[in-house]
């Protein structure tokens, strides 16, 4: 670091052009951003109405609207959060908690979260087929698609919430096992109630996550694009929906835009809650 | 109430510590599972085919027996190394805004952005692709879906994803370092060349490496943009199948051997992304302190 310039304006000369690419970088990615998502709503704003979100697909989508991959986008996260939440809660609690009783244990658990975290979700959708549509006899349904996203969601759900229960000072837990609470008191009073935010945050996650996901859907829940009246029945989500609109039906293009609309619209939604969530909670961390 | 837990163990505690540690366990066996049911379903393929087959055959025409996956392989290579060599760089440049030129509130507002579009799903940027970018690449050099549309959309995907973990990287070089260099006198580039890439190099270099697991796995967006002919390509105009891309064409359809020669190829996608995890993970210890 000895100054050797050869002349004094070269450096700032460097410097002012680095400045220049790092700004022309920004404004590309910003210009892609502003494009993609300005395509998507201009042209799926003509077709979004009550009608299209409520009324049932006509002609392979062609017309007609998206209620049947709500209902069953919903279904399907549904399934994913009552399998994954409390499997999730539980590990979490193990994790953070009980890490003297479980030493093997949970290094086992966490060593093979890790690795469930990188499986390609088209991979979760070949298990999925071979375990729950095959094996266990759920066939193409909701309950398998739910599931075989519960698996994909779970590493994430455990790590956002033991993060959060290992941020708890360790004074609480000192002050409870003072003051005689058994264990069962102080995690559902104490503990999970302070972690709750963490968890929120990490949950709203994965919603998102379970909601974006179409490889892993695709032989597992099926394609059926009727309104679901069962969970073991075959239920078209949404992200389905638009990649069936694009590649497999000629004129498919309008509506697809539509519902990638939808889609976008729901998950931006999702993604502001989650960081406000996120933001409130380190605000009340500090105190 | 609460004397009579500290006495004895009470019963709640020993069924909730049952109980949680049943979660445990069964999270753990999501892996196991995982694994098993595949190598199950490839076994098949693995017996009959045998292993030097699906790299030697002539070409992968499943109906008549041929399993050849190299195509597909340098498929993935080479959609994935594109799309991390295009993203890559303008990651770093990203978080560098983020963390030394963009003006406080200015750097929130982009990271949100940036927030945003890591959330939008594959299928979506696969459908931008393939009504956009296609359509563009096709008036170029026909006929359009092809590598490089393959590359460019996958690209944009990924680059949400490694521009944040980039800038948590950056972020973690301790503050003393910069404020020595403030001390200096250094410009904001000397400093950012001489003391904060090499203190986050081995960051950087995770987050890139993060990256590329993300694009191999990656289905939706190479499946409808990339054209899958099976073929190496011999431009970048050229289309391509990927091995994820495979999949999800001929499962719906595969039966006997050819469905668990897919499996088998879902076990070789399976082995390459944990690999750049492990490569990742080792890079990862030094990332806060560089050298």
């Amino acid at each position: 670091m000895v100054n050797k310039r050869s002349s004094p304006w070269l450096p700032l000369f460097q410097e002012r052009c680095v400045a220049l690419v790092v700004w022309l970088a920004v404004g590309l990615v910003t210009t892609l951003f502003l494009w993609l998502v300005s395509e998507i709503v201009l042209q799926g704003i003509g077709v979004v109405s009550w009608e299209f979100i409520l009324s049932a697909p006509q002609n392979a989508g062609r017309d007609g609207g998206i209620g049947p991959m709500l209902v069953a986008t919903a279904l399907i996260v549904g399934v994913c959060l009552g399998v994954s939440v409390p499997l999730g809660l539980g590990t979490a609690i193990v994790l953070a908690e009980y890490t003297n009783e479980n030493r093997r244990l949970s290094q086992w658990v966490r060593r093979s979260l890790d690795v469930l975290a990188g499986v390609p979700s088209i991979v979760f959708g070949l298990f999925g087929h071979a375990f729950f549509c095959l094996f266990l006899g759920l066939g193409f349904s909701l309950l398998s698609g739910g599931m075989t996203l519960a698996c994909m969601v779970l590493p994430l759900l455990i790590r956002s919430t033991e993060e959060s229960l290992r941020a708890i000072p360790r004074e609480y837990r000192l002050s409870a096992a003072a003051l005689g609470l058994s264990r069962w008191t102080t995690v559902t009073r104490l503990l999970i109630p302070l972690a709750l935010p963490g968890f929120a945050a990490g949950l709203i996650l994965g919603v998102g996550r379970a909601m974006a996901e179409t490889a892993a859907l695709l032989f597992t829940s099926g394609y059926v694009d009727r309104f679901p009246t069962s969970l073991l029945d075959s239920g078209r989500a949404l992200s389905v929906h638009i990649w069936d609109l694009a590649m497999n039906v000629p004129g498919g293009n309008s509506h697809a835009y539509a519902s990638a609309l939808v889609l976008v619209g729901l998950l931006f939604a999702i993604n502001l809650t989650s960081s406000f969530i996120a933001d409130q909670w380190k605000k009340h961390a500090l105190t | 109430m609460f004397s009579i837990n500290t006495l004895s163990p009470s019963r709640s505690d020993y069924l909730l510590a049952t109980v949680l540690r049943l979660c445990a366990v069964l999270s753990g066996v999501v892996l196991l599972l995982v694994v098993v049911f595949l190598v199950q379903e490839a076994f098949p393929a693995l017996r009959h085919v045998g292993l030097v087959r699906l790299f030697t055959d002539d070409s992968w025409h499943p109906t008549e027996g041929l399993y050849n996956l190299l195509p597909m392989l340098w498929g993935t290579m080479l959609v994935t190394i594109g799309a991390v060599s295009l993203a890559a760089p303008l990651a770093i440049l990203s978080a560098m805004f983020c963390q030394f030129y963009a003006p406080v509130s200015l750097a929130r507002w982009y990271r949100r952005l940036i927030e945003l579009l890591a959330g939008i799903p594959s299928v979506v940027y696969g459908f931008w692709g393939l009504v956009v970018l296609v359509p563009m690449i096709g008036n170029l050099h026909p006929p359009g879906p092809s590598l490089l549309a393959g590359m460019v959309v996958l690209a944009i995907m990924i680059l949400p994803t490694i521009a944040l973990l980039m800038e948590a990287s950056l972020a973690a070089v301790p503050q003393e370092y910069l404020h020595g260099a403030l001390a200096l006198g250094l410009r904001r580039w000397t400093m950012i060349r001489n003391i904060v890439l090499p203190a986050a190099r081995s960051g950087l270099f995770a987050s890139a490496v993060l990256g590329v697991g993300r694009a191999l796995g990656e289905t939706m967006a190479v499946l409808m943009v990339c054209g899958n002919v099976v073929q190496i390509p011999h431009s970048v105009f050229a289309p391509v199948r990927t091995l994820t891309a495979n999949i999800a064409l001929e499962i719906a359809y595969a039966f006997g051997t050819h469905r668990s020669a897919l499996f088998a190829s879902g076990i070789l996608l399976l082995l390459i992304v944990l690999g750049i995890v492990v490569v990742a993970d080792a890079v990862k210890p030094r990332w806060t302190y560089g050298e």
